[in-house]
C-alpha cells in the first residue's frame, strides 16, 4: 500500500483526474474488477444469511479460510484455490453436524464452533510459520488486500461467483419459502434440509470470495452489514435485496478508491463505510417511527412477519 | 537432540532457559483462569461473548500501542469496558445477532487501522510494528520478560481466587437464573462481577496465546470436562486440569519443534483432548458405564424417597440450596 501511494503520488480535489490516474494502473482496475464481483455476491448471498439468522456460521466460514490460503501459500499452491478450499470443507462440516435445539445442547454447541475457530485460526498460524513467516502475507490474509489480483483471479472470481447465482436464482423463491416458514414449506413439500446444506456450500463460496478483498476476519462488514442497513430500510423482499447490492457496491467502490490513496488496509474502510450505512439505516428508522411517520408495523421483527405474508400470499 | 535422548535430561534442559521458565510460570497461571472462567462461560452458554472480547483486546491493545501507552493499559481497559457492557446486554447478546455482529466487526476494523498506524509510526525502526501486531494477534508467550510473567501470574491468579470464592452461588446463578433468584442469589450482580473477569482473562489470556486464540483456551478445555462429568464442581477443577495439560504439553511441543508456534501447540492440544472427549463419551463402553451408575444412583434414591432422581444431575448438587429455606 505504501508503494501504490508513493507511485500514484496522492489525491487531488479533481476527481475526474484522479479517477483517470487510479485506473491508469492495471493491477488497480484488477481490484475494481475483483471488487465489483464480490460485492454482487456478498449483497446476494448475505442478504439470504442475514434473513436466515445464519451471520455467525457466514463469519466461522470465513475464519476458515485463513488457514485455508494460508495452507495453500505454504503448500505453493494458489491462495484463491485455498480460500475455496478451506471454506467448502468447512460448510460441509457444519452441514454434517445435525442442529440441536434444548439448552444444554447448545451451550455445547457454541464450544463446539469456539474451539473450531480457534483452531483453525492456530493451523493458519502454523502454516504461516511454516512458510517461512512473511508478515506483510499474514495482515494482508486477515484484514485485506487488493494489490496483486491477477487476471486468472479475477476469472476464477467472476466464474465461481457466476455459478454461486445461477444456483441462488434456480433455488431463490424455495430457499426464501423455506427460511421464513419452515414448517409450512416442508409440508408443501420443499426440500427443507437440501436447501439448508445447499445453501451453506453457497455461503461458503461466497465467504472465500468476500475473505480474498476484507481479508478473512472482515467478510461480516460486506455479508452483513449492508444487508442488515437495507431490510432496516425496507421491509418488501425484492427492494431491500436490491439495496443491499447497490450499498455492497457503493462500499466496495468507495473502501477501494480511499485505500489507493492512503496507508491504511481496505478492511478498515469497507467495516467503517459498511458500519455507518448501517447506523444511519438504522438511526433512520428509530427517527421516522419517533416522529410517527411511518405505521407501527416496522418493528424490530416485523421484516420477517411482512416477508411471511408475501411469501405465503404469493 | 538431547530431549529425543533422555526426556528427564531434556526436560531439566528446557527448563533451564529463563524465557522458558518465564513462558511455563505465566502459562500455568493463565491457562487456570481460563480453564476456570471458561467452564463457567461454557456452562452459561456465552463463549460467543468470548469470541466478541478477542476482537476487542486487539483493537484496545494496538490502539495502545498507537497512540504510545503502555500495550497492557489498553488492554485490560478496553477488555473490562466490554465486558461490562456485554454483561449489561445480558441474554439478549447472541451469536447470530447482526447488531452485536456489526459493532465487533468494526472493532475489529479498527484495530486494523491501529495496527497499521503503528505500523507505520515505527518503519524506521524495521518490523517491530508487524511483530507487535502478530504478537498482539497469535500470543508471544516464548517473549514475556521475568516481570511480566509476574505480573501475569499474580492477575491469573487474583482472577481464579475471586471465581473460587464466588463459585458456588455464580453456577447456581448460571444454571437455573431464576430459582437462584427467588432464594436471593444476587443474579445481576454476580453477573457483572463474572464479566469483568471474564475481560481480565480475555486480557491476560491474549499475551500467552494471542488474541485470535484466546477461545481455545476458553472454551476447548471447558467443552471437554462439560462432556466428561457433568458434576459441575469436579467439571470445573477437570477444565482447569486440561487447559494446564495443554499449556504444559504445547509449550514442550514448541521447544522440540522450534518452526511451531507455541500457540499453536497449546491451542492444538486443548483441541486434540475435546476430540478426545467427544470420541470417548460417545463410545459404547463410557455409555454403559454412565448408564451403569444413573441406575445405582437411581436405586439408592428409591430408598430414600419414593421420588425418582432428578434426570438433571446437576441439581443434585443444589440440593442444599433448592430445599433449604
Amino acid at each position: 500500500m505504501v508503494t501504490a501511494t508513493a507511485s500514484s503520488g496522492g489525491a487531488g480535489w479533481d476527481i475526474v483526474a484522479d479517477l483517470r490516474q487510479m485506473l491508469a494502473l492495471h493491477f488497480m482496475v484488477n481490484a475494481f474488477r475483483a471488487g465489483t464481483i464480490v460485492a454482487l455476491i456478498a449483497g446476494t448471498v448475505g442478504w439470504f444469511m442475514v434473513l436466515r439468522r445464519q451471520s455467525f456460521a457466514g463469519h466461522t466460514l470465513a475464519v476458515v479460510s485463513f488457514p485455508g490460503a494460508a495452507g495453500a501459500i505454504w503448500l505453493g499452491v494458489s491462495a484463491t484455490a485455498g480460500y475455496f478450499a478451506g471454506s467448502i470443507v468447512a460448510a460441509l462440516v457444519i452441514a454434517m453436524v445435525p442442529r440441536s435445539s434444548a439448552g444444554r445442547e447448545r451451550s455445547e454447541e457454541s464450544a463446539v464452533i469456539g474451539t473450531v475457530q480457534a483452531f483453525a485460526l492456530a493451523c493458519g498460524v502454523l502454516f504461516v510459520s511454516l512458510y517461512g513467516g512473511f508478515l506483510d502475507s499474514l495482515t494482508g490474509l486477515l484484514f485485506g488486500t487488493f494489490l496483486g489480483i491477477s487476471d486468472r483471479q479475477v476469472v476464477i472470481l467472476a466464474l465461481v461467483a457466476a455459478g454461486v447465482l445461477a444456483a441462488l436464482a434456480v433455488m431463490a423463491r424455495p430457499l426464501f419459502f423455506a427460511t421464513v416458514d419452515g414448517d409450512v414449506a416442508a409440508a408443501r413439500g420443499v426440500p427443507v434440509r437440501g436447501l439448508s446444506v445447499a445453501f451453506l456450500l453457497l455461503l461458503g463460496c461466497a465467504a472465500a470470495e468476500v475473505s480474498q478483498i476484507t481479508g478473512a476476519l472482515l467478510v461480516f462488514a460486506l455479508l452483513v452489514m449492508p444487508a442488515a442497513a437495507a431490510q432496516q430500510i425496507t421491509v418488501r423482499p425484492a427492494l431491500s435485496l436490491a439495496l443491499t447490492v447497490v450499498l455492497c457496491l457503493v462500499t466496495t467502490w468507495v473502501s477501494l478508491g480511499v485505500a489507493f490513496y492512503s496507508v491504511y488496509p481496505v478492511g478498515f474502510y469497507v467495516s467503517t463505510i459498511g458500519f455507518a450505512f448501517y447506523v444511519l439505516a438504522a438511526g433512520g428508522r428509530a427517527l421516522a417511527s419517533w416522529l410517527g411517520t411511518r405505521p407501527t408495523r416496522t418493528g424490530p421483527h416485523a421484516g420477517g412477519a411482512d416477508l411471511a405474508d408475501v411469501a405465503v400470499g404469493a | 537432540m538431547i530431549a529425543t535422548l533422555d526426556p528427564f535430561v531434556g526436560l531439566a534442559h528446557m527448563l533451564d532457559q529463563p524465557f522458558l521458565r518465564s513462558a511455563f510460570l505465566a502459562g500455568t497461571a493463565i491457562a487456570l483462569a481460563a480453564g476456570l472462567v471458561g467452564y463457567v462461560v461454557v456452562l452459561r452458554g456465552q463463549v460467543f461473548t468470548g469470541d466478541a472480547l478477542s476482537h476487542v483486546a486487539f483493537t484496545g491493545a494496538l490502539a495502545a500501542l498507537a497512540f504510545g501507552i503502555d500495550l497492557r493499559a489498553g488492554l485490560y481497559g478496553a477488555c473490562i469496558v466490554f465486558a461490562v457492557l456485554m454483561a449489561a446486554l445480558g441474554r439478549r447478546a447472541s451469536a447470530d445477532d447482526t447488531v452485536i455482529g456489526s459493532v465487533f466487526a468494526w472493532v475489529l476494523g479498527l484495530g486494523a487501522l491501529f495496527l497499521s498506524i503503528f505500523t507505520t509510526s515505527q518503519s524506521g525502526t524495521g518490523a517491530v510494528g508487524s511483530d507487535a501486531g502478530v504478537n498482539v494477534l497469535f500470543g508471544s508467550i516464548l517473549g514475556l520478560s521475568s516481570s511480566q510473567a509476574l505480573s501475569d501470574v499474580i492477575v491469573a491468579l487474583g482472577v481464579a481466587v475471586v471465581l473460587v470464592a464466588i463459585g458456588r452461588p455464580l453456577i447456581f446463578a448460571s444454571l437455573d437464573e431464576s430459582v437462584a433468584a427467588a432464594r436471593g442469589v444476587p443474579v445481576r450482580a454476580l453477573g457483572y462481577v463474572f464479566f469483568i473477569l471474564l475481560g481480565i482473562t480475555a486480557g491476560v489470556a491474549t499475551q500467552a496465546v494471542g488474541a485470535l486464540l484466546l477461545l481455545g483456551l476458553v472454551a476447548a478445555p471447558a467443552g471437554a470436562s462439560q462432556r466428561i462429568s457433568s458434576r459441575p464442581f469436579v467439571a470445573i477443577w477437570l477444565s482447569a486440569g486440561i487447559a494446564v495439560g495443554s499449556v504444559w504439553i504445547g509449550l514442550t511441543l514448541a521447544y522440540l519443534a522450534p518452526r511451531v508456534p507455541p500457540s499453536f501447540g497449546i491451542v492444538g492440544v486443548a483441541t486434540f483432548a475435546y476430540l478426545v472427549s467427544i470420541a470417548a463419551t460417545s463410545s459404547r463402553w463410557w455409555n454403559r458405564a454412565r448408564a451403569r451408575n444413573r441406575n445405582r444412583n437411581r436405586n439408592q434414591n428409591r430408598k430414600q424417597r419414593s421420588r425418582p432422581a432428578r434426570t438433571v444431575p446437576v441439581a443434585a448438587e443444589f440440593r442444599g440450596e433448592i430445599r433449604g429455606a
